[in-house]
């Protein structure tokens, strides 16, 4: 099956602007799902607000486009119900950490089988370029012109100390590297979260200064290193990629399924 | 050995918004963006089929067709 056939072609061309990270994880979503051979049947795509939650509408699976940040809520009810799907469950930054905050860390913490795909564009983009909580201490946004002076999460950290059992971070400019990464995030039984930097060169990259889509990649090429880099331990301040945690735990669906028979046994 | 020969650059114009990420990425400079701000194969000869431009393109617009070309070494 190629890439083309798992998209609505009528809603094309997106809504997304020109060079938007967001289309770049389309496609490199697209790219795993092919490779795995998943059918678009077995594929749930629930999605919340935000430009990031439009990808729901765009791809040809069971989609659920649902309430800002509840995303993992919906999904976790859907999987519950019929755990023989594959559940993704694409947020963006505002999305997955402020609105939903709770609903992700519990997720996490419940390593219930989904894929949950962090869109991190670092801005509120569709409601006008308003900061989220990844935007960073030093940034500005529209409701931050003299400077953000709020830290961010770091999405690994937050993921690992809540309990996913895989944990990984790619970027926009590492294709391949990222195809690998979501390949192997929807194969991992359990809670998976990606977080994959993305570019709004609309809001953040022109509120900042970062210039055209195309240099805000190279930034990212620049600014991130492989997971265990040397150059790492010379400049802290870059950021590393890769798969930080890849680990086996009771799952979610699995352990109800036995206290569903736990509690028919006398019946 | 097989080898990955060009066919065509498949582009689709009302995808396209001309964003200019391929340009800037494709290694071998083989594409640039017409008067319309559209992308456009300008030197396919040049085309090394990485594929890098489909890969990242945001908008599914482009698309790198090509076909296996047999190359038998010399022995």
């Amino acid at each position: 099956m190629a890439t083309k056939d798992y998209i609505r072609e009528r809603f094309f061309p997106h809504i997304w602007c020109p060079g938007c990270g967001h289309g770049i994880i389309m496609n490199a979503l697209l790219h795993a799902i092919e490779q795995i051979g998943l059918k678009k049947n077995d594929i749930v795509m629930v999605s919340g607000i935000g430009c990031s939650s439009r990808i729901s509408g765009y791809l040809d699976f069971h989609t659920l486009h649902t309430i800002h940040g509840r995303a993992l809520a919906f999904a976790t009810g859907v999987k519950i119900s019929r755990p023989e799907l594959t559940l993704l469950v694409p947020m963006g930054d505002g999305d997955a950490l402020s609105i939903g905050g709770n609903h992700f860390i519990h997720a996490c913490r419940r390593n219930i089988d989904m894929t949950a795909i962090v869109m991190n564009n670092r801005v509120y983009g569709m409601t006008g370029g308003q900061y989220s909580p990844l935007s960073g201490y030093g940034t500005y946004a529209t409701t931050a012109p003299y400077m953000n002076i709020d830290q961010d999460f770091d999405v690994v950290q937050l993921a690992t100390a809540s309990g996913a059992t895989f944990v990984a971070r790619s970027t926009t400019y590492h294709v391949h590297e990222m195809t690998a990464i979501l390949k192997a995030a929807i194969l991992h039984k359990g809670f998976s979260v990606v977080e994959v930097m993305s570019q709004c060169p609309t809001y953040f990259g022109r509120k900042n200064k970062e210039g055209s889509a195309s240099d805000m990649m190279e930034k990212f090429r620049a600014r991130t290193v492989p997971l265990g880099s040397k150059k790492k331990q010379e400049d802290p301040t870059l950021i590393e990629r890769g798969i930080f945690v890849d680990k086996q735990m009771p799952e979610y669906c699995e352990e109800y399924q036995k206290i569903i028979g736990r509690a028919m046994k006398d019946k | 050995m097989a080898k990955l020969k060009l066919k065509r650059h498949v582009i689709n114009r009302d995808w396209c918004k001309g964003c200019g990420i391929c340009v800037h990425f494709c290694p071998q400079h083989v594409l640039e963006l017409d008067d319309q701000d559209k992308v456009f194969a300008a030197r396919p000869q040049d085309c090394v089929c990485c594929k890098l431009c489909e890969l990242r393109c945001p908008d599914l617009a482009i698309e790198v067709e090509t076909e296996e070309e047999m190359i038998w070494a010399d022995r």
